[in-house]
């Protein structure tokens, strides 16, 4: 059984194999789950199927969520992004697919937890986005996936990956780190170059508070989603550069838990505190739920 | 914990606990009813309550009662579907003291009459815990299967409900009883290792103090 308590146990084990971590952790989930490599494998291919669709849905310009509060941006960013916008057509439209997979969660559309709903842009918006683009091939993509969950296991067991646990770093802050070593992996980086992105990506979005407005998965969780894939590709990009992150994964996972824990209550899913408690954050649960008023049962 | 617990769940969003989670309490609530609801009472504390409209958590409820799973697209128009199927659902917002945020209590009433009423929490991740049954207090997430045995409390019934598993070869992880009086009805919450087939549910079933055994099949 794979040793999936450590980045570096998984680049030593991928090391020795000589494969990729993905390869190895494909084979190794396919005997844990005690089934043939060929249907994990479908699993995951069903996942990112689910990925493509949600893209697709999520760029609907008339799409609302169900507070009516967001919708509709992905579509103006991909838009945009036929302008090349500042930073160039790909990112742009890279970063439209996150929203939209994003804006389409809010609006009860069917999407991959990965790793939690809240997150669950970052993925697409990075890798089935370089799949989209013509970049690899879908096989390349699905395994991309695996790659990203083997990450994404060790940071939910050294650390956790619920904003109520660890703030927004636990979850959009997670699903970059998975999103940069997947995307190393798929243009061709080293399992050592992999779990620097991890390590960049994490250190970038570090004390992140989870304060949802009105306490819906709407503001900021959205744009989160957005940046967290900027950043899962700058990360990447170092990575493959050639540039090592001073600290460790192991260590940067670590350092992201304690600060998960140190983090008060009011930043972590309660909407006690940033900005669920600005005035217009205020103004708008307002908006949505007006004052409920609640009796006693009892 | 595998890869597809990081990578998934498939689900209808916004959010695991108050959309995905609320989709599996109604879920339980209709398997242990075992017919079609006509009839939903449902009572929502905490952040359930103050929240449930923006996270579409009245609808992920209405969607389980009916049988659907967290990821059915049918979710998003559960309470047109419901009407249209002649199932009547009333909401109340309530506060029920000391109970988790995430908290709903669903009664139902059948095609035949039978009744229902549970009293569960989301948790996080999709995941549940149902804390009351009939009255009755239980403990079980829905992470294992778990087997519900509703039977009259006399000398012998746990006996012959574990003898059996025994002799089917089914490994049980945890057991629970909950009785509230002597003699009465009584309810043993069975969570167990590996797969359970229709056919050890049905010969569960005919086990002579057993009264109404039902699978909850795990997540």
């Amino acid at each position: 059984m794979l040793d999936d308590q450590s980045v570096k146990a998984l680049c030593q084990a991928a090391r020795e194999e000589g494969c990729t971590i993905s390869q190895l952790v494909l084979r190794d989930q396919a005997e844990q789950m005690e089934l043939p490599q060929e249907e994990v494998y479908r699993r995951m291919e069903e996942r990112l199927a689910v990925m493509e669709e949600s893209i697709r849905a999520g760029m609907d310009p008339e799409l609302r969520s169900n507070s009516g509060l967001t919708g509709g941006d992905a579509a103006k960013l991909f838009s945009y992004a036929q302008s090349g916008g500042l930073t160039g057509g790909f990112l742009n439209r890279c970063m439209a697919r996150a929203m939209a997979v994003a804006e389409y969660n809010a609006a009860m559309g069917k999407v991959v937890a990965a790793p939690t709903a809240g997150s669950c842009g970052i993925l697409p918006g990075t890798v089935v986005s370089l799949l989209e683009e013509g970049r690899c091939s879908r096989r390349e993509a699905v395994m991309a996936l695996f790659t990203a969950g083997a990450f994404g296991m060790v940071i939910a067991q050294k650390a956790s990956i619920a904003g109520a646990q660890g703030g927004c770093q636990a979850e959009c802050g997670s699903a970059s780190a998975m999103a940069a070593a997947a995307l190393v992996e798929l243009m061709g980086g080293t399992p050592e170059q992999a779990a620097h992105a991890c390590a960049i990506a994490l250190k970038n979005q570090m004390g992140l508070v989870c304060d949802p407005v009105a306490g819906l998965v709407e503001i900021p969780c959205i744009k989160r989603n957005v940046s967290g894939t900027a950043i899962a590709f700058s990360s990447a990009e170092l990575a493959l550069a050639g540039i090592e992150s001073k600290i460790p994964a192991d260590e940067c996972i670590e350092a992201m838990g304690e600060v998960g824990e140190s983090m008060p209550c009011a930043l972590k899913e309660t909407s006690q505190g940033g900005l669920a408690a600005t005035t217009t954050g205020q103004r708008l649960r307002e908006q949505v739920f007006g004052g409920a008023a609640c009796r006693t049962e009892r | 914990m595998n890869v597809f617990d990081i990578i998934g769940p498939i689900m209808i969003g916004p959010s695991s606990s108050h959309t995905a989670g609320a989709v599996r309490l109604g879920r339980v609530a209709w398997k242990i009813l075992g017919e079609k609801a006509v009839r939903a009472d449902i009572a929502l504390s905490g952040s359930f309550a103050q929240t449930y409209r923006g996270h579409g958590t009245d609808k992920a409820l209405v969607a389980g009662i009916m049988g659907f799973h967290s990821d059915d697209g049918r979710i998003r128009g559960s309470l047109q579907l419901a009407e249209q199927s002649g199932l009547a659902v009333t909401l109340r917002e309530v506060s029920i003291p000391g109970a988790h945020p995430n908290t709903a209590r669903i009664s139902l009433t059948g095609v035949s009459g039978k009744t229902v009423e549970i009293q569960g929490t989301s948790v996080g991740g999709g995941n549940i815990l149902v804390t009351e049954l009939n009255g009755m207090a239980v403990s079980f997430t829905g992470q294992y299967n778990t087997i519900l045995v509703l039977h009259r409390d006399k000398p012998g019934a746990i006996a012959a409900v574990t003898q059996f598993m025994a002799e089917s070869g089914v490994n049980i992880g945890n057991f629970r009883l909950s009785r509230p009086r002597k003699g009465g009805e009584a309810l043993m919450t069975i969570e167990v290792d590996g797969e359970v087939s229709d056919g050890l549910m049905g010969r569960l079933q005919a086990l002579e103090p057993v009264q109404q055994a039902v699978l909850i099949r795990a997540i």
